[in-house]
């Protein structure tokens, strides 16, 4: 709420909004979760973006002579899978589509909600209703559930799995967006702005997008986490991500065939999927905490 | 009392016709229609363009959306093209299955929670407290379909103790305490997540509370700690409880379809996985029907029961 309190004409990075901003920056690093968060998050990150130089195997070779190789084992840190592949390497470039495709529909229904949540808390009335009551009709169906469906309905694969987890975060967000608005736009300032002649545009994009972006920002950090669970539940089940791409759900999926014979190649992926998903989860509450001014005192 | 019941049944009308609409939309959307999903690669154009007809695929879309209702309202959701069998009678002996499960998983989720999140409450900052709540949050992080493959591994293969895979053994008489056996290790997995996040709500919910300060002469009077918390503080705590449990079961349904799948328990998200992947719409949109139903009602309950356990809640 403190950007709240900004007054007309102060420009987000005045000296006022940089010394809210250290004071963010600050209390988000003192929180030791947070920063947890955060190292397992740039840890995973830059694995992923830094696979070719770091991954010591090709993720999609395989050896037929190393198969199902138990951890430990000399060339292979986290053992092999069913077709001789290095664990350990497929898991590094794995991490580049399984966290690309946990944080683009989070990020893309993110951005649609905004609008959506915008136009909806500011204009009320009728178009209000009519966003709202579509929306609505969203919530009666469980997220993971839509999700399967929307992808029954336009076909298994990548694209169509991020687009499917997309739509059904939209009316979650779009809420966390209407909601802010609402308690934004009856506040004095909005009409001091407007008493001195600011239009829609203005009002909108300059005074209330900066206070509804805090609480969607926080909201939708605490989504990512669950995104990648979501997500790499998709391609263990076959609708998404489609082997031999190394992905995180897609390793648990193919080594669960095996699993009587070599546990390891199902469960290893899963400890790093539940790894990072905490880690998105640390920085999303660390971000509510540091943003909330009453829980930083 | 009986008229706020009204509205609220009243006002589930919008949301089963929106839910109707998005469904049958849905339908549309895809590539191809049932027809051609019903003759095959080898339906002529004649044969074709006689069963359209015979469908009503040929008449508008507001005229084939009102008969489609028309049969749903009826019990007719149409027939699988894939498996020749009428969509209800298929998915109903399977959603029977899921609400064994769900059933079971929400109660195992709710008992193990509830009484997580109290103890927790009771014991802020101990290392009772702390504990109950890491676990709570990294078990609230598992990816179903991994834990579900963790138990297998250490139940039914290590140690042997219980089955993993199906409803009843293929051999023996089956009966209740095989389908329990059976029931085990998928509840467990269902339960987990939904049961972490209520401990974690329900925590917060009695701490607000025992910070009040009819807390404080409850404490004063020199009442046991016990009494406090089951006697004062959990009948005020009790609404937000429920509202949260009942809010779990909706994402018990989605966690359900990765146990189902993992354990082989013939349940209607096994069955919504394997028509997605062989495309059957028709199932598909049925399965979905199904479960937004099961849904809408479960809200409902979860609303009334609330309307039931705290009176400043219902209307004057």
């Amino acid at each position: 709420m403190a950007t709240v309190l900004a007054m007309e004409g102060t420009r987000p990075l005045s000296r006022r909004g940089a010394g809210r901003f250290t004071a963010f920056l600050r209390a988000f690093i003192r929180d030791r979760q947070a920063l947890a968060g955060l190292v397992i998050v740039a840890i995973a990150g830059g694995a992923a973006a830094a696979a070719p130089l770091i991954s010591a195997w090709d993720p999609l070779k395989s050896v037929e002579v190393d198969r199902l190789s138990p951890p430990g084992t000399p060339g292979y840190l986290l053992g092999t899978d069913e077709q001789g592949r290095d664990i350990l390497s497929r898991l590094i470039w794995g991490g580049r589509i399984s966290l690309l495709v946990g944080i683009v529909p989070t990020v893309a229904a993110g951005l649609v909600a905004l609008f959506l949540g915008l136009v909806a808390g500011y204009r009320e009335g009728m178009l209000d209703h009519l966003i709202m009551r579509v929306l609505d009709v969203f919530f009666a169906f469980p997220l993971v559930l839509l999700a399967i469906a929307i992808v029954g309905v336009i076909g298994p694969g990548v694209g169509n799995q991020m687009f499917a987890l997309a739509v059904v975060l939209v009316p979650y967000s779009t809420r966390v967006v209407r909601t802010a608005t609402l308690s934004v736009k009856h506040l004095e300032f909005i009409e001091a702005v407007r008493a001195l002649g600011a239009g829609n545009g203005r009002v909108l994009w300059r005074h209330l997008v900066p206070n509804v972006l805090p609480p969607l920002l926080v909201y939708t950090s605490t989504l990512v986490g669950l995104m990648i669970v979501a997500s790499s539940g998709l391609s263990f089940l076959g609708l998404g991500v489609q082997p031999p791409t190394p992905d995180w759900g897609v390793m648990v999926g193919s080594g669960r065939l095996v699993i009587y014979r070599a546990a390891h190649v199902a469960t290893i992926p899963g400890v790093i999927i539940v790894v990072v998903a905490l880690g998105f989860n640390f920085i999303g509450d660390g971000l509510r905490e540091a943003l909330d001014p009453r829980a930083r005192q | 009392m009986t008229s706020y019941v009204a509205q609220r049944l009243f006002g589930l009308v919008p949301v089963l016709f929106g839910i109707s609409v998005v469904i049958f939309l849905g339908m549309k959307l895809i590539p191809g229609d049932v027809a051609r999903a019903l003759l095959g690669p080898m339906g002529t154009a004649e044969s074709l363009a006689q069963l359209r007809g015979a469908l009503g695929l040929d008449q508008p879309l507001h005229m084939q959306y009102a008969k489609w209702l028309w049969r749903a309202l009826h019990g007719d959701l149409g027939l699988s093209p894939i498996v020749h069998q009428p969509v209800v009678e298929l998915l109903l002996p399977k959603f029977g299955n899921t609400l064994i499960l769900a059933g079971a998983s929400f109660v195992l989720a709710a008992t193990a929670g509830i009484a997580a999140g109290v103890l927790a409450a009771a014991r802020e900052r101990t290392a009772i407290d702390r504990v109950t709540m890491s676990a709570s949050l990294v078990v609230g992080n598992m990816p179903p379909f991994w834990l579900g493959l963790v138990l297998i591994v250490v139940f039914a293969i290590d140690l042997r103790w219980l089955p993993s895979l199906g409803m009843y053994s293929t051999r023996g008489a089956g009966g209740l305490a095989d389908l329990l056996s059976h029931l085990v290790l998928p509840a467990v997995t269902t339960a987990a997540a939904p049961g972490a996040i209520i401990a974690r709500m329900t925590r917060a919910s009695v701490l607000e509370i025992l910070g009040h300060e009819y807390i404080m002469v409850a404490r004063a009077k020199g009442l046991a700690e016990r009494v406090v918390i089951s006697a004062h503080a959990l009948r005020v705590a009790w609404p937000p409880i429920v509202t949260i449990a009942g809010l779990q079961l909706g994402y018990l349904l989605g966690g359900a379809v990765f146990t189902e799948e993992v354990f082989g328990w013939p349940g209607l998200g096994r069955q919504l996985v394997s028509s997605v992947i062989a495309r059957d719409v028709q199932v598909v949109q049925g399965a979905a029907l199904f479960i937004a139903l099961s849904f809408v009602v479960v809200n409902l309950v979860v609303d009334l029961l609330n309307l039931y356990l705290d009176p400043r809640a219902r209307p004057a």
